[in-house]
């Protein structure tokens, strides 16, 4: 079974194998308001935990979404390029980012999971 | 919401509903699109047939038509009048929108500006014709130095992000000079935009500070980022938070300890000049907003212009040209041995320079002094007037902007967006909203120096009395809001998404491009 786990700048991951589908956290979504434009990586891009893996840009704000684990790209949701809205309405399915073929698996072990991160985002308040 | 080509009487509770024939109301007059308007063969102009000639375009030659308006010369006038009849200027009221310092354009600028020695200049003139321009830069650089005590300026930028990308350049030359190419830029998660862009457009990887508590730099967090491959930071002082940096001189000091530049975002400099100097507080480049702090138009009335001061380290690799004492008078220094480049054709913005001087002069040092005091005192004025209906970002104090969160708006459902079209209705230019992005639903109001008291006054009550009527329930007006402008609530997520870009006629011609 698929686990998602969720980083402190609000990412949420789904592990299958060794492949990682990111997107951004309801909570994100919520706080950047209606979102305009993706910018979305490369595939065959490698990226390190913790850098800058996409752009969302909202009528508030632009902000860097991280990588959450360190990889390569290997598909990106080339739709959000059309259709960015999806990211408001389904943050947490389709409106993810991208897949990355996961280099450590071990990193996402020290992710948030579900309870941690409702937990967190109270704590934000 | 209304389509953007629907004209919307407003309709207001209590209120007769009175719609005008033409869809005008009063002075607020419809006005199309200067496409839209006009007829075929009509000209403000008679112009003569064009005589027999051979073309020799060739293949270049137009196909079809060039698709402008035939217009009379009224049409045009009218036209342009009533656009601008539907702007919001400085010219006609308070104009808080902060982190923009957008202060009044003293008039006598504008008439210094105009004298034909000096408006009917050219920069391909000789140099001999130019002394007294050339005096004036130098003039106006002498003052910007002992404003900074600074040993050195470039005055060639264009405006502040131009001054940025100027100040990261000479701090590249300057490690490059030394065979030490370094990696990184730390800046503040509080920073202008233009911050972390310059740093990347120079090549740097951009490293985030956090802010701490007081809504300053996190100095623990900046000094755990330093080492060997960090090029410098950026750090804006007074901040977009509206503060101080009081730990200015300590990270000054870490920064020149891992011989990293220390670029100060001079932004705000108009809330501390006659009292601070930027050079003693360690600073190596900073740019000055002219447009910002020496009153010089701002925002569409002008070209900004941001003269970079720079420290005895820096000034070797200063940008071209500049204006130097020669034999024979001025001279322009156009090739230096270790100047990283040239930033821009000439020698940067005269307009703005003479209006810079002539604010500089006509206000003396006790007169700037005052005005950064006023501007400090006139935006803590609106803070404490506010401070019980609204909630203040951060305690205490503040200097040139005061700057509140959306927590006064909660459980409310009106958002920072709604509260500043309200704003609109009543004639007040909003804020500054969502920014500094560090504060949630951010309210940031710069009032400057220029406002009066009684000014103040009425602003103070009018944001009172929307933040009451917000508190009071009262979301859908809110959420309705601007009732009384020519156009409602735009759709601002549609334009961004889909933005229209041009007009484009109806039935489609051939070729009018």
């Amino acid at each position: 079974m698929s686990e998602v786990r969720y980083s402190q700048e609000h990412e949420w991951v789904k592990l299958e194998g060794d492949t990682a589908t990111i997107g951004i956290t309801h909570y994100a979504q919520e706080q950047l308001g209606d979102v305009v434009f993706v910018d979305l990586p490369e595939v065959g891009k490698k990226v390190e935990k913790g850098k800058e893996l996409a752009t969302v840009e909202s009528v508030k704000a632009a902000s860097e979404v991280y990588a959450p684990l360190s990889g390569e790209v290997v598909e990106v949701n080339s739709t959000l390029s059309e259709t960015p809205a999806t990211v408001n309405e389904d943050a947490l399915g389709a409106g993810w980012f991208a897949k990355l073929k996961v280099s450590d698996k071990s990193q996402f072990g020290s992710l948030m999971d579900e309870a941690a991160y409702k937990k967190y985002v109270e704590g934000l308040h | 919401m209304s389509t953007p080509t629907q004209f919307q009487a407003a309709p207001m509770q209590g209120e007769r509903r009175v719609r005008t024939i033409s869809g005008n109301k009063g002075l607020q007059i419809e006005e199309p699109l200067i496409f839209e308007q006009g007829m075929k063969g009509r000209s403000g102009v008679d112009l003569p047939a064009v005589p027999q000639h051979k073309d020799r375009l060739g293949a270049l030659k137009r196909k079809g038509e060039i698709g402008l308006p035939g217009l009379s010369e009224p049409q045009v006038v009218r036209h342009y009048t009533k656009l601008s009849q539907k702007n919001y200027a400085i010219d006609m009221g308070v104009y808080p929108l902060g982190s923009c310092t957008m202060k009044h354009n003293p008039r006598l600028n504008e008439k210094m500006a105009r004298l034909p020695g000096i408006g009917d200049l050219h920069p391909m003139q000789p140099i001999s014709t130019v002394q007294g321009a050339l005096e004036l830069i130098d003039q106006l650089a002498h003052w910007l130095k002992t404003l900074t005590n600074m040993p050195a300026v470039a005055m060639s930028p264009a405006a502040g992000a131009h001054g940025e990308l100027c100040g990261i350049m000479t701090i590249r030359a300057a490690l490059l000079a030394r065979g030490d190419a370094r990696k990184r830029i730390l800046v503040p998660e509080s920073a202008h935009g233009t911050n972390p862009a310059t740093a990347a457009a120079c090549g740097y990887e951009v490293d985030p500070v956090p802010a701490d508590d007081r809504g300053r730099v996190d100095l623990a967090a900046f000094k755990a980022k330093l080492g060997p491959d960090v090029a410098g930071t950026m750090i804006t002082n007074p901040n977009t938070c509206g503060l101080f940096e009081n730990d200015i001189i300590d990270i000054a000091d870490a920064i020149h300890g891992v011989g990293g530049y220390f670029y100060c975002d001079g932004a705000n400099f108009n809330a501390i000049v006659g009292r601070v100097r930027p050079g003693d507080l360690g600073i190596d480049a900073m740019h000055i907003n002219l447009h910002k702090t020496f009153s010089t138009p701002h925002g569409g009335g002008g070209p900004g212009s941001g003269p970079v001061v720079l420290s005895a380290a820096l000034a070797p690799y200063a940008p071209v040209p500049y204006v130097v004492h020669g034999p024979n008078g001025f001279a322009l220094v156009e090739r230096g041995e270790q100047a990283f480049g040239r930033l821009k054709g000439f020698h940067g913005q005269m307009g703005m320079f003479v209006r810079a001087l002539a604010y500089m002069m006509s206000h003396g040092s006790d007169g700037l002094r005052q005005a950064s005091g006023d501007a400090v005192l006139n935006a803590n004025y609106i803070l404490a007037g506010l401070k019980d209906e609204m909630t203040p970002a951060f305690p205490g104090t503040c200097m040139h902007e005061a700057l509140f969160n959306d927590e006064f708006l909660e459980g409310t459902d009106v958002t920072t967006l709604d509260f500043a079209k309200a704003m609109i209705d009543e004639g007040y230019h909003p804020m500054t909203m969502y920014f500094p992005l560090v504060v949630h639903g951010a309210l940031l109001m710069e009032p400057t120096e220029t406002e009066s008291r009684d000014g103040l006054d009425r602003y103070v009550e009018v944001v009172k009395g929307l933040a009451k009527r917000a508190k009071a329930g009262d979301a859908a007006y809110f959420k309705g809001a601007p009732y009384h402008t020519p156009r409602r609530r735009l759709d601002e997520t549609l334009a961004a998404r889909q933005p229209v870009l041009r007009w484009k006629p109806e039935a489609p011609k051939k070729a009018a491009e």
